[in-house]
């Protein structure tokens, strides 16, 4: 008879949303891992049809309070493609000034509070605050100033008001960004700082093959717009996105898995990367400090996706220092447009990667067909596919041990449950 | 002398309110000092069982497993709070409410069977007393201080129960509606969002949800009168706070005039 061993974590911590992981070992052979995810579905692409598409960037936002400036570029993004409206260069500018503060609000939170408490043995940033506490400050004013830059130029931090089709609601006056300036110049240094910080940590020797997945643009470090590359080569447009990436629905998890429809291979999507494709495109004090640290080019280790979240906090710092010392707001706030029926789709860099949107409009401005695409349930299947390969290394230990270590796996991809349903729990069943 | 403890429980939501939370950057190491924060999935691994001192509940009820256990995080707090839009109304998921679920759910998912879900989403009140309510998608960070510091000087929370008008005139904003001509929610909605739309040039769109005693018909009859079609005030108010009872009773009055 064989022999069964299950781990039960009953509860995944420290990541955004509510799922569960499930491992079986039969005769100490890995038979089965399961990513629960069993956050309650809200059913957004149903709820949206028939709303007015100039509600859709409010909606779609509260699909995750952590990065809803992801959804709400998406979806402008898309509706825009629907719309034949082209947006200024200074209105480009601006949004991406934008996606800089919800980029480093995210990525200084996932890095300081929820990530390198794993690395240091801590149960969370409060614990880990009272043998680091200048690191866990510096933290955290990191994020304040990521969230200041999204409450001057959105309104709030959490689902700014003044996105819109078209542009924005409202240009900021020139004094309210240049008063972020002085802040901004610390936060560049401090950011350098804490990505030294973090890359000296200990790393467990883990590393694949990856089909890495990312927007890619010639002239700029991508966010809202480029082409969508793959490892293996693939270049898209991405309109195109559908016919080279598939959804799956899976019975364990109320989110839809992805997988490259031509290979049916997982892919691994977010700053990791973002890195390996868009390397050349950091500004100059990023990418000087990915060759101080002597980052491998292209880096396959996902546990080192800590220090592509640092240092993407020091490009959009820098990035976000030079709009806000050059802006001066000269056009229209929103380029207008008329409705007709059409479909439009597009892609952008949410913190945790590639996040696809898709809209149908009829000639009334109203939505008849949704489909959006999180980054957190493209990479699920990346996750368990990591976590069968990663097992056999740790799989002696305890069973507390072994959940501990897959949980660490599963914290550095930074999953946000909440998106890809739009809790995670670790089951390990094994033979003794 | 113990500190009390504090509870942090997700149902059908963003994650945004418990993120205020963590928002509160310069506050948040002190806060750790006077509350022992014993179950915050989203920020600690430390996981106590009840009882709780003080709970803060985000998220609507959408399944039946949900159901089930916000009745037993009632059974273990003391003083529950609910956070935001989801947990106060229903947020925009409720909007399943005035739709046929099922067909939502085989909108969204190739297999339906495999999905579980209720056909409406409710609010935490809707199940279980609740002991108060902080309004808002998302909260106001300074309100859930607010609520917290209270809580801990054993006195009740203080949050004002006006509308975003008053926000806004303390705020200096010139009225949009009466400017500019653009619908506003503001008459009937909520305070404590600091009136953020109209200083953006956009229309209060409700996510604070109804003020005490709106006069609903009134300012629907007013966007009638100017021009804003009947079933683009029905939408307004079904949005993130859509099943709250006032904001519920107006768009369902509309609705059957309108058939």
């Amino acid at each position: 008879m064989s022999k069964i061993r299950t781990i039960r974590v009953a509860a995944m911590t420290r990541v955004e949303g509510e799922g569960a992981l499930h491992i079986r070992l039969r005769d100490g052979q890995i038979d089965e891992v399961r990513l629960n995810i069993f956050e309650p579905p809200r059913l957004f692409e149903a709820l949206l049809r028939g709303r007015a598409l100039e509600d859709v960037p409010d909606i779609t936002a509260r699909i995750c309070g952590i990065c809803p400036v992801a959804y709400q570029m998406s979806s402008v993004h898309a509706l825009e493609a629907a719309l034949g409206v082209q947006v200024s260069p200074e209105l480009h500018r601006l949004r991406r000034l934008l996606y800089c503060g919800e980029w480093i609000e995210s990525h200084a939170l996932h890095v300081h509070l929820l990530h390198a408490p794993d690395f240091l043995g801590y149960e969370s940033s409060l614990a880990l605050a009272k043998d680091f506490p200048d690191e866990v400050s510096r933290g955290l004013r990191l994020k304040k100033h990521g969230n200041q830059l999204l409450e001057v130029l959105g309104g709030r931090a959490v689902h700014p008001v003044n996105v819109t089709v078209g542009g924005f609601y409202k240009l900021p006056r020139r004094e309210e960004l240049a008063a972020l300036v002085n802040d901004f110049q610390w936060g560049l240094q401090a950011a350098v700082e804490a990505t030294r910080w973090v890359a000296a940590f200990d790393f467990p020797p883990f590393e694949r093959p990856y089909d890495f997945v990312a927007l890619s643009h010639p002239d700029e470090y991508a966010m809202c717009e480029g082409r969508i590359r793959a490892s293996d080569g693939l270049t898209i447009d991405p309109p195109e996105f559908e016919k080279y990436f598939r959804e799956q629905q899976v019975p364990h998890s109320t989110a839809l898995q992805a997988v490259r429809a031509d290979t049916g291979r997982t892919y691994f999507l977010g700053p990791l990367a973002r890195l390996n494709h868009n390397r050349q495109q950091l500004l100059p004090t990023a990418r000087r400090l990915a060759d101080e640290l002597g980052l491998e080019h292209p880096c396959r280790n996902p546990f080192k996706s800590i220090i592509a979240r640092g240092l993407e906090i020091v490009q959009a710092y820098e990035e976000a220092l030079s709009i806000l010392r050059e802006y001066r707001p000269t056009g229209p706030a929103r380029i207008p447009y008329q409705y007709r029926q059409a479909t439009g789709a597009a892609a952008t860099e949410a913190p945790r990667g590639l996040l696809y949107h898709r809209y149908g409009i009829d000639e009334n401005g109203l939505v008849t067909a949704a489909n959006i695409v999180p980054p957190t349930s493209q990479n699920q299947s990346q996750i368990e596919d990591d976590l069968r390969n990663y097992l056999p290394a740790v799989v002696a230990q305890p069973d507390a041990q072994v959940a501990l270590a897959c949980e660490r796996l599963v914290r550095s991809y930074d999953p946000c449950i909440s998106c890809s349903t739009h809790a995670l729990k670790v089951v390990l069943e094994r033979g003794p | 002398m113990r500190k009390p403890t504090l509870a942090v429980f997700k149902f059908a939501s963003c994650d945004g309110c418990q993120l205020s939370l963590l928002a509160l950057e310069d506050e948040l190491l002190a806060l750790a000092g006077k509350l022992d924060v014993v179950y915050f999935l989203e920020a600690t691994s430390r996981i106590k069982a009840g009882p709780y001192d003080i709970a803060l509940v985000e998220g609507s009820i959408t399944t039946a497993d949900d159901a089930a256990r916000i009745r037993q995080v009632r059974r273990d707090s003391k003083f529950l709070v609910t956070i935001g839009a989801c947990a106060t109304a229903g947020g925009i998921q409720a909007l399943r409410n005035w739709a046929d679920t099922d067909e939502f759910v085989r909108a969204v998912y190739a297999t339906p069977e495999y999905i579980s879900t209720l056909a409406t989403s409710t609010a935490i009140a809707n199940h279980v007393p609740v002991d108060f309510e902080l309004r808002g998608c998302p909260i106001n960070k300074q309100q859930l201080l607010e609520v917290l510091i209270s809580l801990l000087d054993g006195r009740r929370p203080r949050t004002p129960v006006h509308t975003v008008c008053l926000e806004c005139k303390r705020r200096g904003t010139v009225c949009v509606m009466v400017a500019q001509g653009t619908p506003c929610l503001g008459p009937v909605t909520h305070a404590g969002c600091g009136a953020i739309c109209p200083s953006y040039d956009r229309g209060c769109y409700g996510c604070y949800g109804p003020a005490e005693q709106p006069n609903l018909v009134s300012l629907s009859g007013q966007f009638e009168a100017s021009g804003v079609p009947r079933e683009t005030i029905v939408r307004s108010l079904r949005s993130f706070n859509g099943y709250a009872p006032e904001f519920r009773a107006e768009s369902d009055r509309l609705a059957a005039d309108q058939d």
